[in-house]
């Protein structure tokens, strides 16, 4: 048995990654609940946002944190008018249609940033991204601390959002009864797009969440779009909830198989767990019927 | 019913190709051309017929490719030998992916997303299992002889993937014209309304996606032979995935030459994309993704469907037309 | 007393909280037609889905030609001679009249020739012969409610279960309908449909059984049911046998 010393950090930690995996799956199972998608585009767009978060930092010397204030809008607008220009036209509303079309996009965006930065992996180095807070017996690095905290600020500010705003009551009623939405008078197609632009502004802070810590190279976005592939689907899709829960859950999994099994076998387990979830219950635990 | 001889006459007249020409830039062209549509006609019969988009052929074509390669470089087996046992272990594979994800009851957006976990999966064994070169990959030795599937010019290679492009296409016919491709069409239109009629809906998609496989095996067995060296990437790389697929769709999903069409289209485009901004990695694929998307909102029918509406409109008004000769030559 | 070809024993469908089908019995008499009414939300579909295999019910037993086939999937009852329309009508959009009807042709024919043909033997005897190169998605709704039935009698089924076969039609064309009702009757399949055109009921329906909120409150005679005020009170509401009469009318 492994001391708790060893094992409390590990479970800390695992918590403080597993938030922005549930940051990541959020914004996707948020696309889903409204508008009944499975946006394969997330990881390509993560990736950019990544992207985005680096070249903030190196040529213009924004820290992270700093760049999410102006990244946050800028991929809350480029998240809309894909939607409200490219998917939803070019899909007509048809399953098949937006399965290829999302497909599409990811194809572009991620080898557009294979094109113009080359394969190359990169990382930046935060001055302060190997300071350590200490809590009890565990030394937990800043970044991951602040990034745990800035995810249950943006959940909450998600929730306030869909609770107390116009739009996010319009939100609701779409996701609910699309029809009866439209009949009241409210624009589908503008909620299908602040929905998707909400989806990818999660993606935005993610990404400067992520930075200081984590590589970037065209393909970063898709490993952990998968891990939030898999969150949603355990967690149901289009349960926000299940999102959030289902993060971190996976996040101290991670944590702890990380501890047991080591680094290589970690990614085919996070596919093979998808698998199986898929294979046995794609409605998840919380959500509803696929 | 719709006869082979479009089939027969159009392969006649691109096999006599290398009689015309030597030039091995346009023989090379036409064989990766060939090989995306054979690949493409394996995607085609379960999603454009089928109607179950799968984001991940690789996991066949790779297949196909690992095993021919494989057997011949670490047991000697011979190279036509290996041909087979590759189609059939890449039909293997597709059964069992498909016996998983319909007895789950799987379609639409998740299994499209089970197909790409399931390449994904595949390709990382293969870029760490020791028996497939791991990083390294897998080199095929140089040993141009016939017997070894291997020849010192490129007409042989032409004549072959031609001929599997044409059995392909020929397979595909005979499914239209039988009762499991009106089964298989049902289940694409309407899955309960099928199984009211009597359609074993599960047998019938297992069929399907074991013959698709099979085909998209094929490809990766010949593209072994050809190129001599696969890793991880080549094989069971989203690229062959994405072509696979690309390829029906902008030649018309769900007919007999759309895939042959769409590769002719979506290479020959590829092409001038390479000589007009050089030979850097991506930029392929950013077109065949911009070409995906306008497809889906320009010409959802494919080429095929485009020549058929033209057909229909050059014809001389007079009675409705047939609906059965307004959907594209095959 | 000849054996029913179908018996639905004490049926009840469970989803979840709600109760779809609260012990449903009703039986078919072979060669006879039987209608199923009753106001919307009644638990008819459920009670269709549930014969036809789509749904395995919660209670009670589905006994067709004395055999038990609750659970049975639906492509094994088909074969088995269980056929269903649907109440929302979908052809097959991309193919023809005649192409869709042979998927139901092909049950007992393998060849496409073969399959083909009866498709056009059937097509003529719902009255769809001329429309039979065409393609289904151009048909009106009338054509599509024949190809519905024409797709199902392709598959020579001895139970043919009709869901609101005539619902969305205009007078004239129910007229019409009738008689191709009555020319499968008179070839010796069995009929139960599910109708809220009361005109056709009572002019095809030899027995009829009223299913309200799950529970079957009346069986019997059309022109019995007609006039059972339990049955007025289910479509119109509570008392509103008791206000009919009041106001001098006896007719439902």
């Amino acid at each position: 048995m492994v001391s708790p010393v060893i094992l409390v950090p590990a479970i800390l930690n695992g918590l403080m990654t597993g938030a922005v995996y549930a940051l990541i799956a959020l914004g996707l199972t948020l696309i889903y609940g409204v508008l009944h998608i499975i946006n394969f585009a997330h990881g390509a767009l993560l990736t950019a946002a990544m992207f985005a978060a680096f070249f903030a930092y190196r040529l213009l010397g924004l820290d992270p944190y700093v760049a999410a204030v102006f990244l946050t809008p800028l991929f809350f607008v480029l998240g809309y008018l894909l939607q409200r220009f490219i998917i939803g036209p070019a899909a007509r509303g048809e399953d098949r249609n937006i399965l290829l079309v999302t497909l599409g996009l990811a194809v572009v965006i991620e080898n557009a940033l294979l094109y113009a930065f080359r394969g190359d992996t990169r990382t930046i180095n935060l001055p302060y991204a190997f300071n350590v807070v200490e809590i009890g017996t565990a030394f937990l690095a800043v970044p991951r601390v602040i990034a745990f905290v800035v995810v249950i600020v943006v959940a909450l500010g998600l929730w306030l959002i869909m609770q107390w705003t116009d739009t996010g009551k319009a939100i609701r009623a779409v996701a609910k009864e699309k029809l009866g939405a439209e009949l009241s008078g409210i624009d589908v197609a503008h909620i299908y797009a602040v929905t998707f632009g909400l989806g990818t502004a999660c993606l935005a802070i993610a990404a400067c969440l992520l930075i200081p810590t984590y590589y970037v190279n065209p393909g970063a976005g898709n490993a952990f779009v998968l891990i939030a592939f898999t969150i949603v689907v355990l967690g149901g899709m289009g349960s926000v909830a299940g999102a959030l829960v289902g993060g971190l859950f996976v996040g101290v999994v991670e944590s702890l198989s990380g501890l047991y099994l080591g680094e290589s076998l970690g990614q085919i387990g996070i596919f093979v767990m998808f698998i199986i979830v898929l294979l046995f219950r794609p409605n998840g635990l919380f959500g509803e019927r696929a | 019913m719709r006869g082979l001889a479009p089939i027969l006459v159009a392969v006649a007249l691109l096999a006599t190709v290398p009689l015309i020409t030597s030039s091995n830039v346009v023989l090379n062209f036409l064989v990766t051309t060939f090989l995306i549509a054979l690949v493409g006609q394996g995607w085609n019969l379960l999603g454009g017929y089928g109607g179950q988009y799968s984001f991940g052929h690789a996991a066949f074509f790779g297949t196909g490719a690992y095993v021919t390669a494989v057997l011949q470089v670490r047991y000697g087996v011979n190279a036509w030998l290996g041909f087979c046992i590759g189609i059939a272990a890449g039909a293997l594979v597709g059964a069992v992916i498909g016996a998983l994800s319909f007895r789950s009851g799987l379609k639409g957006s998740y299994f499209a997303l089970v197909t790409l976990a399931f390449a994904e999966v595949l390709r990382i064994i293969a870029s760490v299992a020791p028996i497939t070169g791991a990083g390294v990959g897998t080199l095929i030795k140089l040993d141009l002889r016939p017997e070894a599937f291997q020849f010192q010019s490129r007409a042989p290679f032409y004549w072959i993937v031609l001929g599997l492009v044409g059995i392909s296409l020929v397979l595909v016919r005979m499914i239209e014209n039988s009762r499991f491709g009106a089964y298989l069409i049902a289940v694409r239109e309407n899955e309960d309304t099928a199984k009211a009629l009597g359609v074993d809906t599960m047998i019938v998609k297992l069929g399907a996606m074991t013959v698709s496989a099979m085909i998209a095996a094929a490809g990766g067995c010949f593209y072994a032979q050809y190129f001599l060296f696969i890793d991880a990437g080549i094989a069971y790389g989203p690229w062959i995935s994405i072509e696979a697929l690309l390829a029906p769709i902008i030649g018309g999903v769900g007919t007999v030459f759309g895939p042959l069409l769409g590769a002719l289209v979506v290479k020959t485009l590829g092409e001038l994309a390479k000589l007009a901004t050089g030979d850097a990695p991506g930029l392929d694929l950013v077109l065949y993704g911009c070409i995906l998307i306008l497809a889906v909102a320009f010409a959802p029918r494919g080429i095929a469907g485009i020549l058929a509406d033209l057909r229909h409109r050059l014809r001389p008004i007079g009675p409705a037309a047939p609906a059965s000769q307004e959907r594209g030559n095959g | 007393m000849v054996e029913p070809l179908l018996r639905v024993e004490q049926v009840s469908m469970r989803f979840g909280g709600l109760l779809a089908v609260d012990r449903a019995s009703l039986s078919a008499k072979a060669g006879c037609i039987t209608a199923l009414i009753g106001p919307n939300g009644a638990g008819k579909t459920t009670l269709f889905s549930i014969i036809s295999g789509f749904l395995s019910p919660s209670d009670g037993s589905v006994v067709y030609d004395r055999i038990d086939i609750a659970g049975d999937p639906p492509h094994r009852l088909a074969r088995r001679g269980i056929a269903r329309t649907f109440q929302i009508v979908q052809p097959f959009a991309g193919l023809t009249v005649r192409e869709n009807i042979a998927v139901g042709a092909h049950l007992s024919r393998p060849g496409r020739a073969d399959a083909l043909a009866a498709a056009g033997d059937v097509a003529r005897a719902v009255g769809l012969g001329e429309m039979l190169d065409r393609s289904a998605a151009n048909l009106t709704v009338a054509g599509r409610k024949r190809l519905e039935l024409a797709r199902a009698l392709a598959i020579e089924p001895r139970l043919l279960l009709l869901d609101e076969v005539l619902a969305g039609l205009n007078p004239s064309e129910i007229r019409d309908m009738v008689p191709v009702i009555l020319a499968i009757r008179d070839r010796g399949i069995t009929i139960i449909m599910i109708e809220h055109v009361m005109q056709a009921v009572i002019s095809l329906a030899e027995h009829v059984f009223v299913l309200a909120e799950g529970r079957v409150i009346a069986q019997g005679s059309p022109q019995a049911i007609a006039s059972d005020p339990r049955v007025v009170e289910a479509y119109l509401g509570h008392g509103a046998a008791g206000r009919m009469i009041a106001a001098g009318g006896s007719h439902a």
